[in-house]
């Protein structure tokens, strides 16, 4: 197997999330020989919480100009690890921080890049090769590069992460504080200062990535009901009691999002970040429950990573449901919605 | 009062989102079933980008857009007949493969050489704009390289807003984890773009920008280079669908008290 350079940056508190320890565990299970690079206002804590992972060598890009995700700095770093430790294979988590930077640096380094891979691995003839998807989650495909460094971006929730067996002080005796090789970079002159986050105009938080449920709502919910009226002010109370009980995160179909911009009834907790689907986003999470949604393909594609999937809608028929769902409720979402938060509650 | 741009927004086309799609494999690797012969739309990300790019030409006087797109030039033609109703842009034609399967690497060496063959474009007020990702290779990864060959290392990705002050400073909203946007202020162009959603509707067809468009439109059709995309090292294995038939459980008559409660329980489910 050809070695590895895994990249990794820090979180704002100087740790390792996540995706970054699911690309470690992808890294770890190709058997090549690692070599991590760290990237971070100060990269210390991140490097001893993998102490034990059986990493070869740890190299680290720190300074304060490397702890903002800036494409300018990020791709510098990246692209100084890169060179440091001369590896033919390049993992990362697919962030947002090294979505937007590695592209380039695959670039820089004559390599070339594959994002949004839900796997890596030996395929036959033990060529490595990548799984990922083509035309918004409709078809998987898989494929092999020859050219090197080969950076690959591995799409969040794959894999279990590594799960710290062998930590210092544990059965595998690593050192608590791994050796860390600083690889010197000067922060290039870049034009841009990030200057602070900003949360969709809402009440409260309503994308949830980790969470275990995705709410799915369609138009449904701001058409009019049995009695003849548009009851989009409950069903936005009935929605975010929901999310708040069952902590879950909430999806949106592209009608129901776009209501906004055509003067009708609009449920003010959906933006177009809640946007799942063809033009939206394919989250990935453990159960869905699909309510008042209709339509088809293009909808359905938006939950093509949710493992198990119900669906509360008026329409037996409906091609959001019928085939792609495991259980299709036929009733009235408002008022299965309004017991299932009595019983959250 | 900001100094005027000069915008260039990348995108091509795709099939229209409601078309069945089916992939088949040739000698010259993984395409789609009857692809030349499926309605195609302009790709939803970029056409956002390109309505971004018409509204801050519009609020900056003495601002251009630039569509540099490729894509085969039959069904360019066809997309640019509804598109070039919609805003007003000067397309930069290139006659190569739009696929999904096309390698993003050649492709952006594609665009990149289009967009330096443009003449007169001021480098120093340049905005590239395009989708953050297709949605036939949703890679997220072209515009990068583009802006790389281009020496453009101001880039931003998952845009939802940008905010141009008046000393030609702008502010910039770009999606990340946890339904959050990243805020960063750039003091200047040149800088990349790459757009989501945005926050503008698409914009009614407009029968007077489409003629004043397809007058430039018909000619960069006919000048179109050939950019031919090899996929030079690139092998795919397999392109399958997924196996989508589930058996779907209906459940009619059932009280909604009922159904609560096994929803409730479902989701307690490990």
């Amino acid at each position: 197997m050809e070695n590895i350079l895994l990249l990794a940056h820090t979180e704002a508190d100087g740790s390792l999330a996540k995706p970054a320890l699911e690309s470690l565990a992808t890294a770890l299970s190709l058997g090549g020989t690692l070599t991590v690079g760290l990237v971070g206002a100060a990269t210390d804590a991140a490097a001893n919480q993998i102490a034990g992972c059986g990493a070869g060598r740890f190299l680290a890009v720190t300074g304060e100009a490397f702890g903002q995700p800036r494409y300018a700095t990020d791709a510098a770093a990246a692209e100084a690890l890169c060179r440091a430790a001369d590896c033919p294979i390049v993992i990362a988590a697919g962030t947002s921080r090294w979505a937007r930077a590695l592209p380039g640096v695959a670039y820089r380094l004559g390599g070339r890049v594959d994002t949004h891979a839900t796997s890596l691995a030996p395929a036959a003839g033990g060529v490595l090769a990548v799984t990922r998807w083509f035309y918004r989650q409709r078809m998987e495909g898989v494929l092999a590069r020859t050219q090197r460094p080969w950076v690959v971006l591995l799409d969040p929730g794959c894999v279990v992460p590594w799960n710290g067996m062998g930590l210092a002080g544990g059965p595998g005796g690593y050192p608590a504080c791994p050796t860390v090789e600083a690889v010197t970079v000067e922060p290039p002159a870049t034009r841009t200062t990030v200057t602070g986050y900003q949360s969709p105009k809402a009440d409260e938080q309503t994308i949830r990535p980790d969470a275990k449920v995705l709410l799915v709502a369609g138009a449904g919910w701001t058409k009019k009901q049995a009695d003849g009226a548009v009851h989009a002010a409950e069903a936005e109370q009935l929605i975010l009691a929901f999310l708040r009980q069952a902590q879950a995160s909430l999806g949106g179909s592209k009608s129901v999002v776009d209501l906004s911009g055509e003067g009708e009834a609009v449920l003010h907790c959906m933006t177009h970040m809640n946007q799942v689907g063809q033009t939206g986003s394919t989250p990935r999470h453990a159960k869905g429950l699909s309510t008042c949604c209709h339509g088809e393909e293009p909808h359905v594609v938006g939950w093509r990573f949710v493992n198990q999937r119900r669906a509360i809608n008026l329409d037996a028929g409906c091609g959001w449901a019928r085939g792609k769902a495991d259980v299709l409720y036929v009733a009235d979402a408002f008022e299965v919605m309004r017991h299932v938060n009595a019983l959250l509650a | 009062m900001s100094t005027p741009l000069q915008i260039v927004v990348c995108g091509s086309f795709v099939p229209d989102p409601l078309q069945t799609l089916e992939p088949v494999t040739g000698p010259a690797g993984p395409s789609l079933k009857n692809e030349m012969m499926l309605p195609a739309v302009l790709d939803p990300w970029a056409g956002h980008a390109l309505f971004e790019a018409a509204n801050l030409a519009r609020t900056t006087p003495g601002s251009k857009v630039w569509l540099v797109s490729l894509g085969a030039k039959a069904k360019l033609q066809q997309v640019m007949m509804t598109v070039a109703q919609k805003v007003p842009f000067e397309l930069v034609a290139l006659d190569g493969p739009a696929s999904g399967f096309a390698d993003s690497f050649e492709t952006a060496a594609a665009l990149a050489t289009g967009i330096e063959g443009i003449a007169g474009l001021d480098r120093a007020r340049l905005l590239l704009f395009g989708g953050w990702e297709s949605a036939s290779r949703g890679a997220g990864c072209t515009m990068q390289m583009v802006a790389e060959r281009l020496g453009i290392t101001e880039q931003f990705q998952g845009v939802d807003q940008i905010a141009v002050r008046d000393d030609g400073s702008f502010e910039v909203l770009e999606r990340v984890e946890g339904g959050r946007h990243q805020v960063s202020v750039c003091t200047a162009p040149p800088a990349l773009l790459g757009w989501a959603t945005g926050n503008l509707p698409e914009p009614r067809n407009n029968p007077q920008v489409g003629m004043a468009n397809m007058r430039t439109v018909m000619p960069a059709l006919q000048r179109a280079k050939a950019a031919p995309v090899s996929n030079a090292g690139l092998t795919f294995s397999s392109v399958t669908l997924p196996k989508q038939q589930r058996q779907t459980r209906i459940v009619k008559d059932m009280p909604a008290e009922e159904i609560a409660r096994e929803i409730v329980a479902w989701m307690g489910e490990e």
